[in-house]
């Protein structure tokens, strides 16, 4: 049992990461107003550029050995976060600069990241005219797989708590202080006074589209790095077209189940990521269709909650006011 | 003295435009994205640009096959687009098309698997009516929350999706064809229990009329039916719906179980007219592209022909291109992302114009 228990735990939380960091990065978003349907797309674009990063550089190296553990983490991770802005910025401009349809861009978005991931993913190889098989950049990857030495010495507690790589304790600080900032500083208070009534933050002095721009390009920024953390260290650096999956949407179900509280979110990922893999430990037998119906629980929960707090209509539990409504001046 | 710095520019709302101005926008902003295509193919492929407009064209109107495929396409792409369109138009985000018309789809697949032994007489009416009741279900549950509480209708109808498409999973595999595939191969081969009939000798020419009348129907509802007005209400401002004594969440309920009943119907065309199976991704990502349609046709059901059209031209195009110079398939989907920014940000020019600022000495002239 407690065996069952040890393997459990950290596969959750390595499937509850990528959707701690969408997670994270949609809530930031959300709380400005703007609703990124488009963070399944940034979430590959950001994973397929990490990817390219990490292509690019250990084709600079004469073997695998001669990998600088630094450079071999750093270049990958600017990668991601460049190509998670530039498509946190094509959002904004659209939305908020050219006022379109949050739905509609978003949703553009994510046919748009979905094929690029896929198709750089796939057919980079070709394109570079490598005579490797298929895309797996172990070298980099066990680079980000990195964890403490002395982890696994410590028993239980070291093996549940300390035996991670630097992406899973940054997608924990990042939701942290995405919470504090959101909660607690005069920036999140007008971040929240954005998403609630842009109106009445634009009359208090408040830069409502400085601040729609930057909190959606961080968030896609964050989300993004979900992708790279997948790819680099949940898939150990090997690229499978559309082997991330619908976890961008998962994500999203995770910002209405923690009520658009990124420190609930660091839980409430583990939960998920549980029900994500539950399917693999429930003794079935010979009944496979049962774990389908198990991939379905995710989704059930988040309905229930999303139905349960706008029953209870508690104010702090809502969504953002104003949220997917564009905002224009002159229309007041 | 300090001096406001004035910025350069500002943005005015346009008035009513003559449709010939918003088209003639929209058709400037396919061109150029047709032209960023291009550059982007040129730059993976080094072809000339000539060639793979060429390739473009070839995809959907290179062969007989092609071309009913690109209208068979663009019929089912419609079918959800008309669905959507009354709720957008309520302004109720149903972005749940995928789920319904999945609901639907399985609906028919479900009677084509429990009663072949049965006539086509009887298993047909059972699929029609089982088809558009699942989904007007599936439609009318976010939109029953949301009447009744207020509870968000994208995220609902959004996850209602994705629990449709595990439950399609969930029965691909009770139903499984052949044991241990894990998938409903095609569905009665010898029988055709369920197939719908094929008209004019060709079996995408029943949905294509179907959607076809549908799009007409749905023209006349919602512009010339009081139901259709009242939608419009709703949309526009929900107070003036109140006050004039429109009972707001009846409809609500009512023109989702409307979308979700068409949804469903596309979801038997699917199934009984053309795929005669079943599996996660027969909508094929459609209830999303949907969106797009709608909203770029501004919830205009015979503008939507043109949009859903040109979506799915462009979309065959790029898959053309994508096979034709050996590229990843998901190159279209690139393409089709560009494209469809171009559009998205081409409606800020048909709504809006910029005007330089004049500096304020003129004005005192």
């Amino acid at each position: 049992m407690l065996s069952t228990v040890l393997s459990f735990l950290p596969r959750a939380i390595a499937q509850g990461i990528p959707l701690l960091y969408g997670a994270t990065g949609e809530i930031v978003t959300q709380k400005s107003g703007n609703m990124n349907l488009g963070i399944p797309g940034v979430m590959y674009v950001g994973g397929i550029c990490g990817v390219i990063g990490a292509f690019l550089y250990e084709g600079t190296l004469s073997s695998p050995a001669a990998i600088n553990p630094f450079l071999a983490v750093l270049i990958p991770t600017l990668f991601c976060l460049v190509g998670s802005l530039l498509m946190g910025l094509l959002f904004c401009f659209l939305t908020v600069t050219l006022r379109a349809n949050q739905n509609v861009t978003g949703l553009a978005m994510t046919t748009f990241g979905i094929g690029f991931g896929n198709f750089f993913g796939g057919s980079l190889v070709k394109l570079t005219g490598a005579d490797m098989p298929f895309l797996a950049l172990t070298a980099t990857s066990n680079c980000f797989k990195k964890t403490l030495p002395f982890a696994t010495k410590l028993g239980v507690v070291g093996e549940l708590l300390l035996n991670y790589s630097f992406l899973v304790y940054l997608a924990v600080a990042v939701a942290l202080i995405a919470a504090f900032i959101i909660k607690r500083t005069r920036t999140g208070l007008h971040l929240r006074a954005v998403g609630e009534n842009p109106a009445t933050a634009d009359s208090a002095g408040i830069n409502v589209n400085r601040y729609k721009y930057l909190a959606t390009c961080i968030g896609c920024m964050i989300a993004g790095l979900g992708g790279l953390y997948y790819v680099m260290d949940y898939a150990g650096g090997i690229w499978a077209n559309d082997a991330f999956g619908d976890r961008g949407w998962l994500a999203i179900a995770l910002v209405i189940f923690t009520v658009w509280r990124p420190d609930v979110g660091v839980l409430a990922s583990f939960l998920f990521g549980g029900l994500y893999i539950l399917h693999m430990y429930i003794p079935s037998g010979m009944n496979l269709a049962v774990k389908e119906l198990y991939k379905m629980l995710p989704y059930v929960v988040t309905i229930v909650v999303l139905i349960i707090s706008s029953l209870r209509n508690q104010r702090d539990k809502q969504p953002p006011q104003s949220l997917g409504l564009p905002y224009f001046r002159e229309d007041r | 003295m300090h001096k406001n710095r004035e910025p350069l520019f500002h943005i005015v709302k346009r008035g009513d435009m003559p449709w010939y101005f918003s088209w003639g926008v929209r058709a400037v902003a396919i061109a150029l994205a047709l032209i960023c295509s291009a550059v982007i193919t040129m730059l993976v492929t080094s072809e000339n640009p000539i060639q793979i407009f060429a390739t473009i064209i070839d995809g959907s109107f290179g062969s007989e096959r092609k071309f009913m495929i690109l209208l068979q396409n663009t019929a089912m792409l419609l079918c959800i687009a008309l669905a959507l369109t009354p709720a957008f138009k309520m302004r109720f985000w149903n972005i749940g098309g995928e789920g319904q018309a999945l609901a639907g789809a399985l609906a028919s697949a479900a009677c084509m698997i429990l009663m072949k032994d049965q006539s086509n007489l009887l298993v047909i009416p059972c699929m029609v009516l089982t088809s558009i009741l699942a989904g007007a279900l599936w439609g009318a549950i976010p939109a029953f929350f949301k009447a009744k509480f207020g509870t968000n209708e994208t995220l609902f109808t959004l996850m209602m999706n994705y629990v449709a498409i595990q439950l399609v999973a969930y029965f691909s595999v009770v139903w499984e064809n052949p044991k241990g595939s894990g998938t409903i191969g095609v569905i009665n081969p010898m029988t055709k229990v369920g197939w719908l009939p094929e008209i004019l000798g060709n079996k995408y020419a029943l949905n294509i009329l179907i959607v076809a009348v549908l799009t007409v129907g749905m023209y006349i509802y919602l512009k010339y039916t009081k139901q259709g007005y009242e939608i419009s209400v709703v949309g526009e401002s929900e107070r003036t719906a109140r006050y004039i004594g429109i009972k707001v969440e009846k409809v609500v309920i009512r023109t989702m179980l409307i979308s979700g009943a068409i949804c469903g119907l596309a979801g038997l065309l699917l199934v009984g007219g053309t795929n005669h199976t079943l599996n996660s991704s027969i909508v094929d990502g459609r209830g999303f592209t949907a969106v797009m349609v709608s909203w770029l046709g501004k919830f205009n059901p015979i503008w939507m022909v043109l949009t859903s059209f040109l979506l799915v031209f462009l979309g065959r195009g790029a898959g053309e291109i994508a096979t034709d110079f050996g590229l990843n398939a998901s190159f279209g989907d690139i393409l089709t992302g560009v494209i469809l920014f171009f559009i998205i940000g081409s409606e800020f020019f048909i709504n809006y114009k910029i005007c330089r600022t004049k500096s304020a000495k003129k004005e005192e002239k």
